[in-house]
């Protein structure tokens, strides 16, 4: 008798949990250590901000609050399939965030897709990333835009006609993003060339020695920012006077404090200065970035705290949090207003179109030089 | 012309920190017959000392710099202290596996106290003068200060370092450890003490390469000393680990190859690590004590 009565609790209990969402959870996995840190440290600090100012969800008429587990995937892509893995199996998360960069985000999205639980990634650019994937999306533009903008902007604005491109082989993102650098490049009959490296080298003596005995006027680095500022001020030591060109990848405040002096001058890519106008959310998240963390926000941290608000608008929709209904809800997102701009995603496609920004480090700051729309 | 003298003095450059790393390396190993996989390590938490003592202490640039490879010295004789002196009579397998926990332990215990970030080591925040980054034009060569530092720091290292083991009673003792450690002890040798001298003298040059790194590749986090330490540790086998004329030799080799390889065959240049490890396979096909080194004849 008493063994049925516990077994009458037991499932009744069960069944109480199933008819209540008591807690909404989300499942976070960045670069938190190792050679690319600050990338996942600065989209934490965003997703933050964003809990701080939206901490709970509503679902069937109730607002139910968001956990959110992060985990560190060191900047390893057998470590981010592993953390995929784990928020999904043990954590039990209905959603993923992250990871920033392609490489990750591709180990990450196997697992995530093979799980069928939607990942939005904040920044990992590679197409890659997304194709032939129903459950992966990003806040992001995707690099055969952001390749398009470059060759442009080398060829039109910094007058550039012969490029040193420094590929680090390691790196899809850094491969791909020169392909697609390459590809348009050539059309406006420019010339290139590459060298090589591996992600953490430190010296590029030989290859930048390389690289300066064939006169580039223009170093494009498609690279991450640690190399970037050492090769930065590697080339300038060995007497180079040309430009230098990168992609998102140089968007962290260590360029400017590994570089220093070097590193002036500096052109790079990404997608969001807190001076750009691409939202009217924009102006209010700059202040509350501000307010918080007494600094200014970065276009990582933009734009998890988009992925974030992405990510519950499309809860909110979906009233679950059953990983397959949010994952309709988010591939159904039509003009959501983030604070980086406005994402939409197309039909079979994880991939929003949104502008581009370009900045310039001058005097040790990264000004913005403009904004460039598709 | 003038850019194989380039490639030449970047090799130089390079080679001489991998040799400086090497020598602590092969120190340990010459004495204990132990490779301290924490080396690498130490290496890492020098350029913290001289970090901290510089941007949180407000010391002058140089008494930071000497005071962390003071520090550093102290470290490489409390991970002795700890970690390997308890294990002297076990097997020698266990001590390995020591000093790869030490290794991990290190690594993540940076991570959680100085973060995961790479800090910058820059003159900029008065680091270090920023002289020592100017650069002298000699006939198209550009030849950084700081490598003409280096290459100074080194060679005065290495003859301190080789006077203290050929001249001095210490290095005496340390040679007849490596020798035979229950002799020197009935010889009355305080075997435990001359070894501490020999980590706290590993470390130290580890600190001093650590240092001279730091300023060539101006960032420091959590695994900064993980490439290096296996470059030296290469280093140290290629040219004969035990010998410390060795070490020096295969730190330069490294150095030299490395740079050459990158020179004359750009598009390989990403697999130089790759390339670096292949040496090493082919030195322990051919010649498995290296090149200077001694054949060790094991006790059975």
């Amino acid at each position: 008798m008493r063994k049925c009565l516990l077994f009458v609790l037991l499932i009744s209990a069960a069944l109480f949990a199933i008819a209540q969402v008591t807690e909404v959870r989300i499942g976070a996995g960045w670069e938190m250590t190792g050679p690319i840190a600050g990338f996942g440290q600065m989209s934490w600090d965003g997703v933050k901000l964003a809990m701080k100012l939206r901490p709970t969800v509503k679902i069937q008429g109730k607002e139910v609050p968001v956990v959110v587990i992060l985990l560190d995937n060191k900047g390893d892509k057998a470590e981010a399939a592993n953390v995929a893995r784990r928020l999904i199996d043990v954590e039990k998360v209905s959603v993923i965030l992250g990871p920033c960069t392609s490489s990750c985000a591709m180990a990450a999205g196997a697992i995530a897709e093979q799980k069928q639980v939607a990942m939005v990634t904040n920044t990992a650019t590679n197409p890659l990333v997304t194709q032939n994937r129903r459950f992966i999306f990003r806040a992001c533009f995707v690099d055969t835009l952001q390749g398009q903008l470059l060759a442009k902007f080398a060829w039109e604005n910094l007058k550039a006609r012969n490029v040193a491109i420094m590929v680090d082989v390691a790196q899809d993102y850094v491969v791909g993003l020169a392909n697609y650098f390459k590809r348009e490049f050539a059309k406006y009959g420019g010339k290139f060339f590459e060298a090589y490296y591996n992600t953490g080298d430190q010296d590029f003596s030989a290859q930048l020695t390389y690289v300066l005995s064939r006169n580039p006027d223009l170093i494009f680095m498609p690279g991450y920012y640690a190399e970037i500022a050492l090769m930065c001020k590697q080339a300038r030591e060995l007497g180079f006077k040309g430009n230098f060109l990168a992609g998102d990848g140089a968007d962290a405040p260590e360029v400017v404090q590994i570089g220093g002096k070097f590193v002036e001058g500096l052109c790079y890519t990404t997608y969001f200065h807190q001076d750009a106008d691409l939202s009217p959310k924009t102006k209010p998240f700059v202040e509350a970035y501000m307010k918080e963390y007494n600094r200014r926000p970065d276009a990582f941290g933009a734009l998890a705290f988009d992925a974030y608000n992405l990510v519950l608008d499309a809860i909110e929709r979906a009233q679950s949090t059953d990983p397959v209904a949010i994952r309709d809800a988010l591939a159904a997102t039509k003009g959501f207003e983030g604070v980086a701009g406005t994402i939409s995603f197309p039909p079979d496609s994880g991939d929003p179109i949104k502008p581009a920004v370009i900045i310039q480090i001058r005097n040790g700051k990264p000004e913005l030089l403009t904004v460039v729309k598709p | 012309m003038a850019d194989f003298f380039q490639h030449l003095v970047n090799a130089f450059s390079l080679g001489g920190v991998y040799a400086l790393i090497a020598i602590g390396y092969t120190m340990v190993y010459g004495i204990l017959r132990l490779i301290n996989f924490a080396h690498g390590e130490i290496f890492t938490y020098s350029i913290y000392f001289a970090f901290y003592g510089v941007s949180l202490f407000l010391l002058p640039w140089w008494v930071a710099f000497i005071l962390s490879i003071f520090l550093t010295a102290f470290l490489g004789s409390l991970i002795e202290r700890i970690a390997y002196r308890p294990l002297r009579d076990a097997p020698r397998i266990s001590a390995l596996i020591t000093a790869i926990g030490v290794s991990f332990f290190l690594q993540n215990f940076a991570t959680v106290v100085f973060g995961g970030r790479a800090k910058s080591f820059n003159p900029q925040t008065g680091m270090y003068p920023t002289y020592f980054l100017n650069v002298l034009n000699i006939g198209g060569v550009r030849l950084k200060i700081l490598s003409v530092i280096t290459l100074v720091t080194v060679t005065v290292s290495l003859l301190i370092l080789i006077w203290i083991v050929y001249k001095t009673k210490t290095g005496m003792a340390m040679r007849a450890i490596s020798k035979d450690i229950p002799t020197t002890r009935l010889m009355g040798v305080n075997v435990d003490k001359i070894i501490m001298i020999t980590f706290m003298l590993g470390s130290s040059l580890a600190a001093v390469g650590g240092l001279l790194w730091a300023m060539t590749y101006p960032q420091v986090y959590p695994f900064t000393g993980v490439i290096p330490g296996l470059k030296a540790f290469t280093a140290a086998v290629v040219g004969g680990i035990g010998s410390i004329q060795g070490a020096m030799l295969g730190g330069f080799i490294l150095g030299v190859c490395e740079i050459m390889i990158v020179a004359f065959f750009p598009s390989i240049a990403g697999y130089r690590d790759a390339i670096a490890y292949a040496i090493l396979l082919f030195v322990l096909l051919v010649r498995p004590k290296g090149i200077l080194g001694v054949e060790v004849t094991e006790k059975v």
